[in-house]
Parts: C-alpha cells; structure tokens; sequence
C-alpha cells in the first residue's frame, strides 16, 4: 500500500511536471500583459505533431525532434502574435477570450484534416522504454526524464529571469507594465519574446506529452482546461506558483484516478473551485 | 446615448419600451415556418431553444458583463430536472417546466454568491470550474442520470391536454416559441427598467457603481438567479420536446458554442442571441453533411474575423451601416 502510494505521487509529480512545462508560459505573458491565451495549448499540439511527423516520417531520434518542436511552437506564436494578437492588447477579456478560442477551433479543425482524429503514436528510444531500478523501486525511465528535464528547465527560467537582463524586464514588467514602461522598457518587445519563449515551452511539452497522455487532435482542447487550472491557482505571472500548482493538480489527479476512479476528473475541478474560492488571485499571485 | 436621455431618464426607458415595427415583423416572422418550412419544425423548436438560452446569456454578459464559460451547469440542470420529474411519472410539460426553472434558478442563486466576488481570469475560471464540476458529477452519477447513454424513458402527457408531441414537432416547435417569447417579454421589460440600467453600469464601471451606492454584488446576484431560471427553462424546453436528455447538456461545447452564438449576434442588444442562434444553427445544419471537424474550422476563422472587424456582431454591424447611412443622408 505505501509502495502504491510512493509510485501514485511519483507518477502524479512527473504529470505534473509536464503540465508545468505546458502552462509556465501562459502564467508569465498573463500576468504581463493581462492577455487571456486560451490558444495556448494549440502551440503545445503543435509541437506535438512536429515530433511525431519528424520521428515517423522522416525517421529522426526522439530527443533531436525536441529543440524543432520548441522552434516551431515559438515561431507560429510570434506570426500569430505579430497579426492578431497585437491588436487586441487593449481589448476586452472577453474578446480575447473569443479571438483565442476562435484559434483553437481552427487548429483542432486544420489537426483533425491533416492527421485524423485518430491517437499518434510516437517512437522512443529504447533508454527512455521500461524502468529503472533506484534503491530496490522501479521508476519509468520516461518519468524519470521527464522529471529531469522539467527541473532543468525550471532551473534555467529561475535564473534567466533573475540574474539576466531580460529577466529583469520581464519582471519588471509583470510587476507593473505602465512603470516598466515609463522607465523606458520596451514592454511591447519585452512580452513578444517571452511570448516566444513561452509558446515555445508549451510546444516541447507537447512533444514530451505524447507518451503521457496520448495526443490527437483535441489535444487544445483537452489540456487548455488543465492549463487554465494550473495559472489561476498558481498566481498569474510566477514561476514558483506554477510550479507547485502543477505538481499539486498533477498528484491530486493521478490520486484521484487511482483512488476514486468513479470520480473521473471531479475531484480536480473540486479542488480548484475551493482553491479559488479561498485565493482568487491564486497561491501565490498578488493581483 | 443623448443628453436629453440622460437630463430624464425615465422618458429615455419609455422610449426603449415602445415596440418598433422591426420587431413586431420579426416576431411575426417567427410563425413563418408553420406554414412555409413544415419539414423543419423539429430544427426550428431547436432553434428556439437555443436562442433562449442565449438570451440567458445575453442578461448576465451582454448587460452586467459577466464573462461565463460554464452558463450550460443551468441549461443542462434544468434539463435534467425537467427529464427527471417527467421520467418519475409527472409528465405535465407546463409544470415540469415550472419546476426546473425553479430547481436551476436555486442552483443559480447559490453559485450567484460566489459569482458575485469575482471579476477577470478567475471569474472565468470559477464558472468554467462549476459547469466542469457538474459535469463531471452527472457523469458519475449514472444510476441517476444515465451517464454517457443518456436519460432513457423521459414520456411526455399532452399539452393541455390536447396536443401531443409528435416527430414533425408542430407542438414541439409551437411550445418552444411561445416559451421565448414570453421570456424575451421579461428580459425586455428587465433591459428597459431602472435595474437594467444599473446592470449596464456594472458593465460600464464595475468600480464606480458601488461609489455611488448602487448595490452591484445583490444586482449581480439577482440578474444571475434571473438568467440562470431561463437557461433552466430552455433546458427543460429541450428536454420536453426530445423526449431525452443527454450529458452534451451540460458540456464546455455548449457553454463555448453559446457564447459564439451571441457575440456572433451581438451581445448587450435583446435581439442578439436570437439572430445569432438562427444563424448558427441553420448554418449548422446546412453544413452537417460534411465532417463536424471541418464546421469548427470555419466558426474558428469566424469568431477571429469577428473579433477583429465587427466587435459589436453581426447586429452591431448592421446598426453602424444604418448610422453611416444616416449620417450621410
């Protein structure tokens, strides 16, 4: 029973690492610009698919489809960013809301043509198959790498946003655009490539997403829930938040599908809604 | 709005109150369908379901500026209350509708409390949260609602005793329109009053309502209970005259799908919902031959273009081709 639960908050931590890489970008460009992305999760599918493409098709290692999947998440975002998005900085939640949607829509739609809506499978390598033995327990490979390489990344947002000039900024900016601005911040610049950069996150989360939880066509759909999840209890714009938000919604659900399975995924909805209730600002936002 | 209107507000309400004869030619227009499309009855009792819950909508987000992503929690309880009461042996439609607009207008009331205190991203959550929470407990709790397969056995008495729902749905679409209409009576009759006026000024200034003494959070609470009642009753309408109830009802699709209808009418303008409901569904329809898939690639580029070029909808864009005119005239 203890070995069971150690593997259920092991399996629900490496989850929730992978939802952390899928909504860390979304935390920081909300809580910067005030934009609601609910598209999201349509730059993360994308990576997805480039990863299955690339190893399917073309016959490419797993590992080396990830930094194209991160390219091309960040690329697509900076398009839509420079068309559509900037003209609605100043718009309603609710149009935002509505553009982004739209967008969603549009993806699923345009993955459902070209891919069916039939589940991908994906190719690992045979070090990331099976399990690895650690002091008598046996771990998944894949979660393991999964967990290392979300800690990483985590590692490395933590210190760019602290110790690097963009950093700075992008705090500067999150803390209150229209001082930043004053001080002659180019906010605009500023939150189109964290906007890249976050983009670019969701995409290899995407990729790394696959043999987790599967990846057809509704995927923007399925995850941007889990997403939204994850920023508003965690706090708009912090990294900290995010991450312990995802580790928790990550433990609770897996804990939930194990335990109560006849719950589906009412216990995280229950969760939330009582997080928000208590915190409508999230655990650790301030605004 | 002028600055006559704002010197005496209460002839600027009378105004809005009068009927134009826009209106009453739509209204008229409504019955059309009896007689010139009889094969389309079953689709235009949809249609009128639809565009009542989006009137729904249209209350709490077009006037009080409420953003909800989960509005389909009352449409679906509503539903279910209606299919339920039916299927226990009470299948008088009139009553069984009364009921569920009780039973969702309560539910409304109670989550009204907690809609109240929220504004931004986590007011979008919280609704987004409590549809996905109902949702997910019909799912569950299939003993009752008959999970994924449905609500079977749902039999409906006569209308009045006389008019039986039937598969051409001449009542079906008789009871639906009329259950609009008389609802759009007191929406419009809400809009054109003093507390419309206040909801307005939420939407304006969510911040200065509450300086100058309006009680925004008890204003907010009683629009939602209202809004709440009448999607409960379009569920219920829904429910009555399909004979079934199924979770769809209660799904994200149906908040999300709402809510484009609307804004692709025009929210904030009675007529909105309607005219966005109409649209969309006879589109839809039109277009069910080919892949559902494909449909939503085309409302996505739709919601994009209207967002970007006609931010007020399809109405709004109509009444600023009329103003241009004007103008120019």
């Amino acid at each position: 029973m203890i070995a069971s639960a150690f593997g259920v908050v092991f399996d629900g931590f490496a989850y929730g690492m992978l939802l952390f890489l899928l909504s860390v970008g979304l935390s920081v460009t909300l809580g910067m610009m005030n934009f609601v992305n609910l598209a999201h999760c349509s730059f993360a599918m994308l990576g997805g698919y480039v990863t299955v493409t690339l190893t399917n098709a073309f016959g490419w290692p797993f590992l080396a489809t990830l930094p194209l999947a991160f390219v091309s998440a960040a690329l697509a975002s900076v398009v839509l960013e420079r068309v559509l998005y900037r003209r609605l900085y100043r718009a309603t939640d609710l149009d935002q809301c509505l553009l982004t949607i739209g967008i969603v829509f549009v993806s699923v739609a345009v993955a459902a043509y070209i891919y069916g809506t039939i589940q991908q499978p994906v190719r690992l390598p045979s070090y990331l198959r099976g399990s690895v033995s650690i002091m008598g327990r046996g771990f998944g490979a894949y979660r393991l790498f999964l967990i290392g390489m979300s800690l990483a990344v985590t590692i490395v947002l933590i210190v760019a946003l602290e110790y690097t000039r963009l950093g700075a900024q992008v705090r500067a900016a999150v803390d209150n655009q229209r001082m930043a601005r004053g001080l002659g911040i180019d906010v605009d610049r500023v939150f189109a490539v964290t906007f890249a950069l976050g983009s670019g996150l969701a995409g290899l989360g995407g990729a790394l997403a696959i043999e987790i939880v599967g990846l057809d066509h509704a995927f923007a759909f399925t995850y941007l829930v889990y997403v939204l999840i994850v920023v508003a209890v965690g706090g708009l714009g912090s990294i900290g938040g995010s991450f312990v938000a995802a580790s928790l919604l990550g433990v609770t659900d897996m804990a939930g599908k194990y335990y109560f399975p006849e719950l589906g995924a009412f216990l995280i909805y229950l969760v939330m809604v009582t997080l928000l209730m208590w915190r409508p600002v999230g655990l650790f936002g301030r605004r | 709005m002028t600055s006559s209107a704002l010197a005496e507000p209460q002839r600027h309400l009378e105004a809005q109150v009068r009927w134009r004869p826009l209106e009453i030619a739509f209204w008229l227009a409504t019955l059309a369908p009896f007689v010139l499309a009889p094969g389309y009855l079953v689709l235009a009792s949809q249609i009128a379901v639809t565009a009542l819950f989006a009137l729904s909508l249209d209350l709490i987000l077009g006037y009080a500026g409420i953003v909800s992503l989960g509005h389909a929690a009352y449409f679906g309880f509503g539903s279910y209350t209606a299919g339920l009461v039916a299927k226990w042996g009470w299948g008088e439609p009139l009553s069984g509708l009364a009921i569920a607009g009780a039973a969702a207008g309560l539910l409304g009331y109670l989550t009204s409390v907690m809609i109240a205190r929220f504004r931004h991203l986590a007011l979008i959550m919280i609704t987004l949260g409590l549809g996905l929470l109902l949702a997910e407990a019909a799912n569950s709790a299939s003993w009752l609602t008959g999970g994924a397969d449905g609500l079977q056995g749902v039999r409906m008495w006569k209308l009045f005793g006389t008019f039986q729902f039937d598969l051409y749905g001449t009542t079906a679409y008789g009871y639906s329109l009329a259950g609009l209409f008389l609802l759009f009576l007191v929406a419009r009759r809400l809009i054109n009053s003093p507390f419309g006026l206040a909801l307005r000024g939420i939407r304006e200034n969510a911040v200065r309502m509450p300086a100058i003494g309006a009680r925004s959070a008890a204003h907010i609470r009683k629009i939602y209970t209202i809004a709440a009642v009448m999607a409960g009753i379009a569920g219920a309408l829904l429910a009555q005259t399909t004979e079934t109830v199924s979770l769809e009802t209660l799904s994200f699709q149906r908040s999300a799908d709402v809510l484009v209808m609307l804004i692709l009418g025009g929210a904030g303008r009675l007529y909105g919902g309607i005219v966005g409901a109409i649209i969309y569904m006879v589109a839809r329809d039109q277009f069910s031959g080919i892949n559902p898939q494909y449909w939503y690639f085309w409302i996505g580029t739709l919601l994009v273009v209207v967002v970007i070029f006609l931010p007020n909808g399809v109405l709004g864009g109509v009444a600023r081709l009329v103003a241009l005119r004007r103008g120019r005239a």
